[in-house]
């Protein structure tokens, strides 16, 4: 059975919620990339989402285009992110990578998800790619065992998040907020809506990203989400500290709070 | 008689048309690959839907015709003629007829995709619009419609095409729109687009993304090329009233594709005309530093759709090249990518010395300055000319789409053939 399966299970029968960290693979460097991501999982991160560094990352805020461009300017490429994804694997937790389609579309979609397995990854999430369109990597995700992650919105109609939801294995991502990525000072209700909507057309698990930065914020989402996925605050710790072992000690110490976070909001529920 | 003096019906025709392509899915198929589509993030499907909604009931809605060809009519100066290049002609060993897109409001073909869109924004309730440029043409052109509909409007413009195209940073400020230039990434139009993007996730509420060429997730595609099909409906009249006959070839520069399609689609059922796309050049292929997708790239996803576009081995894009920032887009719409594959059009590149040595000869022959967008399109009837010529056995008929006019692009001549200093 798949590990990210394992891991929601195990947290489901904690009733908890899940920590899910995301760092761009290749900044600083590959290596410190693989560093800060096995620091994440030090500090209390169940599953990390490995980031695959994108030309046109439509979707992000300056602070991921930042990191993710340094670690293009560096020549990061797939299989560099593939490499990360196994690195974090063999810390036992589960790894995701996260990617825009054109990658994963130009390198192969039989070939990308195989070569994730055979690393030990566990799924993909694409934010720019909808169920419809993705036929041939339903066909590849299923036949290698992944996790298929898609998004929903707060924009999403009911039949729009039941489609959505349908397609996913593992657990459905709820982008919390219409913007792009980054830190928000607050999450707001439309992610507790888009939760309890989300729930309604599914048991799958359902984890909110976009906009969380805090031990607070964390908590107040692991009172009514089955996870909560935080970005940008971690690589903001990287590209805040120009020492990488100072950067990965910041990452480490954010985790653990965003941990922290989350048992402390999975109690109140 | 009355329906037929009606000068609004061709440009209603031509909007209304209905197209076998793209499907219902917002797919241009064919053996073996699903050319357009949908590949956005799900935060922005609702909205897509909506504007796919007004697209759909505005092709058969009476009302949003006569605004739309009214605003055409009177507003931005259609029909745009057809004029017989003379000169051009002896020269070329063909007969030229042009196009004459750079005599709308405005300057460019723009315009005409440019209204419809900010009509549709209006009955969508929408508020405000943003758009990307990169030559600035199409950001001239939406910020000329929202002062005219009473719209705000945001243009981003990559930081390096505001510098080439500072003319029309002017025009557009002065016009009422906010200019926001993008310094991330190669700086350029698909920068642009990808700023609007992020703007757009935020803000669809009130705002609609006036998308400038004939690319982007459907409808868009199918939309942009509806809006700039009374160009190709046009000329093939025109043609057909001053030889008699249907062209024997049509002529576009290719940067998105939006001029080309428009031209194009209404001749689609003509099998005898033969259609040409030509795409920037840069330094010629070999160097790398080009914008020729369908001829220098392969098959992959940008900015919503899958079509040509320049990428790495790792599907990451490559950054285009081309003297002329308005074809400086490292993708093409995807129909483009579909009539070549299915063989109907045939894409070749012209370089940057070749289409400015077309940009000369066409304003000392004619009298007339083009952009140098346009001058990629004059550059390659030139070249194909005495090919028809041969193969034809007689002088072929060609018509050029001059998409725009060169006022903008003389600080960029004037360098390249070193007029500068006071020497003009």
């Amino acid at each position: 059975m798949n590990r990210l399966q394992d891991v929601l299970k195990n947290a489901r029968a904690e009733n908890r919620a899940v920590l899910i960290g995301y760092l761009p693979a290749g900044y600083p460097s590959v290596e410190g990339s693989i560093d800060a991501m096995r620091a994440m999982v030090e500090g209390g991160c169940d599953i990390i989402e490995v980031g695959l560094p994108y030309s046109d990352p439509a979707m992000d805020g300056p602070v991921i285009q930042a990191a993710a461009d340094q670690a293009l300017a560096h020549g990061v490429s797939t299989p560099d992110v593939i490499r990360a994804a196994g690195a974090v694997a063999d810390t036992g937790a589960a790894a995701l990578i996260m990617s825009y389609w054109n990658p994963i579309e130009h390198y192969g979609v039989d070939r990308f998800a195989a070569e994730l397995a055979a690393v030990g990854g566990s799924g993909v999430i694409t934010p720019d790619l909808i169920p419809e369109e993705a036929g041939p990597w339903i066909a590849a995700t299923d036949a290698h065992d992944l996790g298929r992650v898609f998004l929903v919105a707060p924009s999403s109609s009911a039949e729009r998040i039941a489609l959505t939801a349908e397609a996913c294995t593992g657990f459905v991502y709820a982008g919390a907020v219409m913007g792009v990525t980054g830190a928000r000072e607050q999450v707001g209700h439309a992610a507790q809506e888009l939760v309890a909507r989300t729930k309604e057309a599914t048991g799958q698990a359902v984890c909110v990203g976009l906009g969380v930065s805090t031990g607070e914020q964390a908590a107040e989402i692991a009172g009514y989400a089955d996870g909560v996925i935080v970005g940008s605050a971690f690589v903001r710790r990287l590209l805040d500290n120009r020492d990488p072992r100072k950067g990965v000690d910041a990452v480490r110490e954010l985790a653990a709070e965003l941990a922290d976070g989350v048992r402390r909001g999975s109690k109140a529920r | 008689m009355s329906e037929q003096t009606d000068p609004r019906a061709e440009i209603i025709s031509a909007y209304a048309a209905t197209a076998a392509m793209p499907d219902d899915t917002g797919h241009f198929p064919t053996d073996d690959t699903l050319f357009g589509g949908r590949f956005m993030p799900e935060a922005l499907m609702a909205v897509l839907k909506e504007v796919t909604e007004a697209y759909e009931t505005s092709k058969t809605d009476p009302a949003f015709h006569r605004e739309f060809a009214d605003l055409l009519l009177h507003y931005a100066n259609r029909p745009s003629l057809l004029t017989e290049a003379r000169n051009l002609s002896r020269r070329a060993g063909a007969r030229i007829l042009l196009k004459r897109e750079d005599l709308n409001h405005t300057g460019s073909h723009k315009i005409n995709n440019v209204l419809g869109q900010a009509l549709l924004a209006k009955r969508m309730g929408k508020t405000r619009v943003i758009a990307e440029t990169g030559a600035g043409q199409h950001g001239v052109a939406t910020a000329t419609a929202a002062a005219l509909l009473g719209l705000d409007c945001v243009v981003y413009m990559g930081a390096e095409d505001t510098k080439r195209q500072a003319l029309n940073v002017a025009r557009m400020r002065m016009l009422g729109a906010e200019v926001v230039p993008v310094a991330i990434g190669s700086q350029t139009l698909k920068d642009a687009i990808n700023e609007a993007l992020r703007d757009w996730v935020a803000s669809a509420d009130t705002t609609y993304y006036l998308l400038g060429t004939a690319a982007g997730p459907h409808p868009f595609p199918a939309m942009v090329r509806d809006f700039a099909r009374v160009i190709g409906v046009e000329a093939r009249r025109q043609t057909l009233e001053a030889t008699g006959a249907l062209p024997d070839a049509v002529c576009a520069c290719i940067g998105g594709g939006s001029n080309a399609i428009g031209v194009f689609h209404a001749f689609l059922p003509d099998e005898s005309v033969r259609l040409y796309g030509f795409e920037a050049g840069g330094s010629g292929l070999a160097t790398g530093l080009h914008a020729s997708s369908i001829t220098g790239g392969s098959v992959g996803v940008l900015h919503g759709t899958r079509t040509f576009l320049l990428q790495d081995e790792y599907g990451q894009t490559k950054e285009s090249h081309s003297i002329s920032a308005g074809l400086d887009y490292p993708a093409v719409g995807p129909e483009h990518a579909y009539l070549h594959a299915t063989g109907r059009a045939i894409y070749e590149p012209v370089d940057d010395r070749e289409a400015m040595d077309a940009f000369r000869v066409l304003c000392q022959t004619e009298g007339i300055i083009p952009a140098i967008e346009s001058a990629h399109a004059i550059a390659g009837a030139l070249r194909i000319a005495p090919r028809l010529a041969e193969e034809l056995g007689r002088e072929p008929v060609i018509v050029v789409n001059l998409s725009g006019r060169g006022d903008k692009d003389m600080h960029t001549a004037a360098g390249y053939f070193g007029f500068e200093g006071g020497d003009l």
